[in-house]
C-alpha cells in the first residue's frame, strides 16, 4: 500500500486561478496560460504514488516545479486543486490542527541551504522539532543526540552551525529531520549546495542510513546522476507536469518522450549500467564432453578466437584459444584440460560499467560475468563501447 | 490670470486640526487625566530618586558596565568616568540624571509599543501599507510641532515630554522590527513551519531571535531620538539638561549653553555605545 498518494495535484500562482485551472483542463500549456491569464502554473495535475521505504526522486530543471511540488506535499504551499493522501488522510483538505500533527509526527524536511538556526547550537537545532511538540528537555536531548550520532556528529553537539562545514551542516539538517522519527523525509535539493565529492559521500551515507531506517523518502534534485544513484523510482518533471515515472533503468533506456531523452543523453551511463545489462549469452564448450576439434569448430562458426569452457554444471573452468586448439588437435590430444587458460577477467553481474570499461581495455579476451563460480555471460569490448554510446541491446529485467 | 488663487478661500485646515485636537483632549480626558496625574507623579518620583543616588556610585556602576559591555576594554569605561566627572564638576548632575530618566522611560515605552506594531506590520501586508505612511508623517513632521498637542493633552511637565518623544522616537523601532522579521530567510521560516511550529512558536523561536540584531539597531535609533526630543521637551517644562540650554539661550550665555550642550553629548555617547554593545555582544556569541 502506498504511503503517499498524490492525485491531480495542481498549483497556480497568480490571480485568475479558476480560469487558469479551466485552461489547464483544456490542455493548454504553461506558457499559453501565462499569456492568457497572467497566472503561473507551478504544478500541473501531478499524480503518483510512493511506496513505504522507497526513495522516490523528483527530478527536473530549475523552474520545472519540483520544489513547488514537494512543498505541496507538506503544504508549505497550499495546493490549488487535487489531493495528497498520507496514510489515507488528505492533507489538502486538512484543518490547521491536523496539519500541525502530521508535520510534527509524520513528515520532516531537509533543505537545500540547510535551513539551520544560526543562534541555536547543533543539539538545539536537532531538538527543534521535538521542542515545539512540548517534549521534555531530557527526552528531546536524548533523541536529538541519538540522531546526531547516527549522522556521525555526536561530538559536535555544543558547536554552532557557522562553525561547521557545508557537509556537516547538512548532516545536522538530516539529524534534525530524523530526530522526531518521521515516516516520511522530504529532501529538497538536499545535497545540491555541496561540492561534488561531499555530495557523493552524502549520497552514500543516505543509502547506508536508509538500509536501516527504511523511511519513505521524497528526494528532489536537478542532477540526473544523483537521481539515478539513489532513486528507487524517478519522476521527471517539466513545466509543472510529471512526464515520466519509472525505475532508473526504465527512464534511461526507454525515455517516454524527447524531453526525457534529451535529459538522459547527457547522463553518465557508465555509472548506472551494470555488467548484467550488457552481457550476452556466451558460446561455450563443455570440458567434460568436448575436445579441441569441437572447440575449434565452434570458434570458426562464431568467428571468434577464444572460447570459454565450463563443466557440465556450467562452472567456469577457463578458456581456450584457437591457436592452442589447433596445436592440440594436430598432436592428437582429445582433452581440453591441458590447454585451458585461467587468466580471464571476471566480474559480478552488479559491477558498474565504468569498472568494466577499464578491465575490457586491458584484456585480450571477453570479460566473464560469474556468480558462485557459474558463468552467467560474457562481455565483449564492443558491447561496452556501444552501451556507453547509448546504443546496442540492453537487458533491463533484473535476475 | 495667474493669480487665480486670490479668489479661492483659504481652507480652514488649521482650525480643523485645532478643533480636532480639542475634541480629542475633551473626549479622552478621562484617559489623559489619570495618565497626567498618576503616571506623572510616578515618573517624577522615579526621576528624582534616580537623581538622588550619589554620583560616585552611579559613576562606578557605569564604569563597570562599560568595561564588560565593551568586551573588557577600558576605552568606553575611561570616557564614561571622565565625562560624568566633568558633568558632576559643572554642577549639572541632577539635570543629567533627570534627562536620563526621561530618556529611559520614553525609550522603554517606545519599545513596548513599537515592537508589537512592527511584528504586526511584518505579518500583515495591509497593516504595513496602512502604517508606513503614518510613520513617514511622524518622522518628517518637525519635532517641535508635537509639543503643542502634547501640552493640550497633558499640560506641561514631564508627561507631555514623554508623549512627544514617544511620537517622535517610536518609528525606528517599528520599522526595524518589521524589516528584521521580513529579512529572515525564507528557508528558516519554512524550516520552522515544516516541523509543525505554531505561529507563535515561529515568531518567538525563529523570527524574533533572527531579527534581534536589526531590532536592536532600531532601538538604538529610538533611544537617540528620545534623547534629542527630551531636550526639546524642556520648552514645555520637562526638567533636565534641555532646560539649561534653554535658559542659556534666553540669556545669550554662551558659556553655560556650551557646558549644558556638552553634557548632552556626553550622555548621548554613553547611551549610544551602551545600546550598540548590546546587539554587538550577542552577535559575537553566535
Amino acid at each position: 500500500m502506498p504511503v503517499i498518494k498524490v492525485e491531480g495535484l495542481s498549483k497556480v500562482f497568480g490571480k485568475n486561478v479558476k480560469q487558469a485551472l479551466k485552461l489547464l483542463g483544456e490542455g493548454k500549456t504553461k506558457e499559453e496560460i501565462l499569456k492568457l491569464t497572467g497566472s503561473t502554473v507551478g504544478v500541473n495535475r501531478a499524480s503518483f504514488e510512493v511506496e513505504a521505504g522507497e526513495i522516490f526522486v523528483i527530478m527536473g530543471l530549475s523552474g520545472s516545479g519540483k520544489s513547488t511540488l514537494v512543498r505541496l506535499l507538506n503544504r508549505l504551499i497550499d495546493p490549488t486543486e487535487g489531493h495528497v493522501f498520507v496514510d489515507n488522510e488528505d492533507l489538502a483538505a486538512m484543518n490547521k490542527k491536523d496539519l500541525l500533527r502530521v508535520r510534527r509526527t509524520k513528515m520532516s524536511m531537509v533543505f537545500q541551504k540547510f535551513g539551520l538556526f544560526p543562534f541555536r547550537s547543533i543539539l538545539e537545532n536537532a531538538e527543534y522539532g521535538l521542542e515545539i511538540q512540548g517534549i521534555t528537555k531530557e527526552e528531546r536531548s536524548q533523541k536529538a543526540r541519538k540522531s546526531l550520532e547516527m549522522v556521525g556528529l555526536g561530538n559536535y553537539v555544543d558547536q554552532y552551525p557557522s562553525q561547521l562545514s557545508g557537509g556537516m551542516q547538512q548532516r545536522v539538517g538530516l539529524a534534525r529531520a530524523l530526530a522526531n522519527d518521521p515516516e516520511i523525509l522530504l529532501m529538497d535539493e538536499a545535497f545540491s549546495a555541496l561540492d561534488p565529492l561531499i555530495r557523493k559521500e552524502m549520497q552514500d551515507e543516505l543509502l547506508i542510513l536508509q538500509e536501516s531506517m527504511k523511511k519513505t523518502i521524497i528526494f528532489i534534485t536537478h542532477d540526473l546522476d544523483e537521481a539515478l544513484r539513489i532513486g528507487d523510482k524517478i519522476a521527471l518533471m517539466k513545466d509543472g507536469s510529471i512526464v515520466q515515472v519509472g525505475s532508473p533503468e526504465e527512464i534511461l533506456m526507454n525515455p517516454a518522450n524527447d524531453y526525457v531523452e534529451k535529459f538522459v543523453e547527457d547522463v553518465d551511463r557508465s555509472k548506472v549500467l551494470t555488467a548484467y545489462n550488457i552481457m550476452k549469452r556466451p558460446e561455450t564448450v563443455n570440458i567434460d564432453k568436448h575436445g579441441p576439434r569441437v572447440a575449434l569448430e565452434r570458434m570458426q562458426k562464431e568467428g571468434i578466437s577464444t572460447i570459454y569452457a565450463t563443466d557440465s554444471n556450467r562452472n567456469l573452468k577457463g578458456y581456450v584459444t584457437a591457436d592452442d586448439a589447433v596445436i592440440a588437435m594436430r598432436s592428437g590430444v582429445t582433452d581440453l584440460t591441458g590447454i585451458l587458460k585461467m587468466d580471464a577477467p571476471a566480474v559480478t553481474k552488479d559491477t558498474l560499467m565504468n569498472a568494466i570499461f577499464e578491465i575490457s581495455h586491458d584484456s585480450p579476451v571477453p570479460i566473464t560475468v560469474v556468480e558462485d563460480g557459474k558463468l552467467l555471460g560474457i562481455i565483449v569490448r564492443g558491447a561496452v563501447i556501444a552501451a556507453l554510446a547509448g546504443q546496442g541491446e540492453v537487458n533491463l529485467t533484473h535476475a | 490670470m495667474l493669480n487665480f488663487m486670490e479668489n479661492v478661500e483659504k481652507i480652514p485646515l488649521g482650525p480643523w486640526v485645532a478643533r480636532f485636537t480639542d475634541w480629542i483632549s475633551d473626549t479622552f480626558s478621562f484617559l489623559f487625566d489619570p495618565i497626567k496625574n498618576e503616571f506623572g507623579e510616578g515618573l517624577e518620583e522615579f526621576a528624582y530618586m534616580l537623581a538622588d543616588v550619589p554620583p560616585a556610585i552611579v559613576i562606578v556602576i557605569v564604569a563597570v558596565l562599560a568595561f564588560f559591555l565593551s568586551g573588557k576594554r577600558f576605552g568606553l569605561a575611561a570616557f564614561s568616568v571622565a565625562g560624568l566627572l566633568l558633568v558632576w564638576n559643572q554642577g549639572l548632575w541632577e539635570q543629567l540624571m533627570l534627562s536620563f530618566s526621561l530618556v529611559l522611560v520614553a525609550s522603554l515605552l517606545s519599545v513596548i509599543i513599537g515592537v508589537p506594531i512592527g511584528i504586526l506590520m511584518a505579518k500583515s501586508k495591509i497593516a504595513e501599507n496602512l502604517i508606513t505612511p503614518v510613520l513617514d508623517f511622524m518622522q518628517t513632521m518637525p519635532a517641535f510641532v508635537y509639543l503643542i498637542p502634547a501640552v493640550a493633552f497633558f499640560s506641561i511637565g514631564m508627561v507631555p515630554g514623554i508623549f512627544a518623544s514617544l511620537i517622535f522616537a517610536t518609528p525606528p523601532t517599528i520599522r526595524f522590527t518589521n524589516l528584521g522579521i521580513r529579512q529572515v530567510s525564507e528557508e528558516l521560516v519554512e524550516a520552522a513551519e515544516a516541523f509543525g511550529s505554531t505561529g507563535a512558536q515561529k515568531l518567538f523561536k525563529v523570527e524574533l531571535p533572527m531579527a534581534k540584531d536589526t531590532i536592536m539597531a532600531g532601538i538604538n535609533q529610538t533611544v537617540m531620538l528620545a534623547l534629542s526630543m527630551v531636550v526639546i521637551a524642556s520648552m514645555i517644562g520637562a526638567p533636565g539638561l534641555g532646560r539649561e540650554v534653554l535658559s542659556a539661550l534666553q540669556r545669550t550665555d554662551v558659556g553655560s549653553g556650551f557646558i549644558a550642550g556638552l553634557s548632552i553629548v556626553i550622555l548621548a555617547i554613553i547611551i549610544d555605545r551602551f545600546t550598540q554593545s548590546f546587539s554587538k555582544k550577542k552577535r559575537t556569541s553566535i
